[in-house]
């Protein structure tokens, strides 16, 4: 007979809630960067908004959190699971705002001519986004080792960016007149990168889940 | 204040009542002025480990006990230990209240008469009333029947009639599983303060209680043939959150016991 039932139950509703959130600012990330593409500023408004049902899960989940503690008084792993889920989904939320801050990027740039044709940009938020399922993958199997993983990929993201930051770098060398959109463009890069560092704190979560330790992994360089 | 250093120390320690091992293998080191919480399911031997410091297993016909309890370096199980002497040096309470049925005065100095203190005994129980958190509320009542007092008041009394004989560690038996939440809550602020100068072992169903009031957490199970072991043993905020053993994880997780 399994026991706790009823915590069990409402542990699997929360860890749904996080892969549903999770799930919504991955997409934020990837259409933030349709948006820059296509300069598409309605999309980049829609991304804005929308980024309140994103807080509104969060708190949702909190206050689930909250709720489980005071009610189940959770031991052991399964308090650890608890907190490690309320930082996690801090975690996310703050995902979801460089979306946010990707999407002002688009509405700043509004119809201006694109520089250059974005490649390495969108290759960050794929690789941003596809750690971030993983991570949340890796939560919900409890999986520490994939976590740790994950969490190297990160170099990948920090190479991604000082690529960006080397090529247009020489694009506002060569061109002052390119000096605003190249920096617009290394702001939207560099709110990926941040990302990108919040999936590693996610997976440091799913570490401590698993061993009771808390300890930093794959140190960013940024 | 001693601290970190070991009050009573629990060697290889073996107890049977009869043909029935109880407990196998038992060795911790119970620190000075530190609560030591022992948790376990029901029936793993908590009580029985529990009466092992203070040797009030051997009131139980056909008990035997093998290995060594120290206390203060000495063992207390060696043949020229007079078992008395340790019961005051090691005071107990119980799960049920268990006043007297003589007056508040009297509970408390029942043990200083029986041990002939008859000089400034009023002070004597006035100040042991005092660090059981109770005077404030029996002053007035102090000849009427201990009776009459509320459980939780009653168990405070327990506890102010054990202190009343200056012992240095108090081994308390599930002392608030007959309380409300209040006398409970009243209790372990008592422990809390009491720490300061005595050492306290306390076995407890109530595992949040382990956590709330103690320093130290020992989890202990049956193994098959029923004889209680200890699994595990350490700092309570450790055993909690993060436990070693997968037997104490699993029971303080709720997942079986």
């Amino acid at each position: 007979m399994e026991m706790r039932t009823t915590f069990h139950k409402k542990l699997r509703e929360i860890q749904d809630d996080i892969l549903a959130v999770g799930s919504m600012v991955g997409k934020a990330i990837l259409r933030s960067i349709e948006a820059l593409k296509n300069r598409d500023l309605e999309l980049a408004r829609q991304i804005i908004a929308d980024d309140q049902k994103i807080n509104g899960k969060r708190f949702e989940i909190e206050e689930k959190c909250i709720e489980l503690i005071a009610t189940q008084q959770p031991m052991a792993s399964d308090l650890r699971i608890i907190i490690a889920i309320l930082n996690i989904t801090t975690e996310i939320e703050r995902i979801g705002d460089y979306a946010v801050g990707i999407a002002r990027i688009v509405i700043m740039i509004g119809d201006e001519p694109p520089l250059k044709p974005l490649i390495d940009i969108p290759r960050m938020a794929e690789q941003t986004v596809d750690m971030l399922h993983h991570s949340l993958d890796a939560l919900i199997k409890r999986d520490a080792e994939a976590a740790k993983k994950i969490a190297t990929e990160d170099d990948l993201i920090d190479h991604l960016y000082d690529q960006v930051f080397r090529e247009l770098l020489t694009f506002m060398a060569e061109d002052p007149k390119t000096i605003t959109r190249a920096t617009r463009l290394m702001w939207t890069a560099h709110n990926l990168e941040r990302a990108a560092d919040r999936v590693t704190n996610i997976c440091e979560r799913v570490v401590f889940i698993v061993t009771g330790k808390m300890e930093e992994i794959g140190a960013s360089k940024y | 204040m001693e601290s970190n250093t070991t009050c009573l120390e629990v060697k290889q320690l073996e107890l049977w009542y009869g043909n029935f091992q109880a407990l196998r293998d038992i060795s911790m080191a119970v620190p000075h002025n530190r609560i030591t919480a022992i948790i376990g399911p029901s029936g793993c031997g908590k009580s029985s480990l529990l009466r092992c410091f203070n040797r009030m297993n051997d009131l139980i016909p056909g008990a035997r006990v093998k290995g060594e309890v120290l206390f203060d370096g000495r063992n207390i199980y060696a043949a020229d230990v007079d078992p008395t002497e340790v019961r005051y040096r090691i005071g107990m309470v119980f799960q049920k209240p268990n006043p007297f049925p003589k007056s508040v005065f009297e509970n408390v100095a029942f043990g200083p008469r029986v041990n002939g203190i008859t000089d400034n005994l009023a002070e004597v129980v006035e100040h042991a009333l005092h660090r059981a958190a109770l005077w404030d509320e029996v002053k007035d009542r102090l000849h009427k029947s201990a009776m009459e007092l509320s459980g939780g008041q009653q168990q405070r009394l327990c506890i102010a009639r054990a202190l009343a004989l200056e012992p240095e560690v108090i081994l308390m038996d599930e002392p608030c599983s007959a309380l409300d939440p209040v006398a409970t809550l009243k209790i372990e602020d008592l422990m809390r303060n009491l720490a300061e100068e005595y050492t306290i072992i306390i076995v407890t169903h109530n595992m949040q209680q382990a956590a709330r009031v103690s320093d130290m957490a020992a989890f202990m199970m049956m193994e098959e043939d029923r004889a209680g072991v200890l699994v595990e043993h350490g700092p309570t905020s450790q055993l909690f959150t993060n436990p070693k053993d997968k037997r104490t994880e699993d029971y303080i997780t709720g997942r079986f016991g």
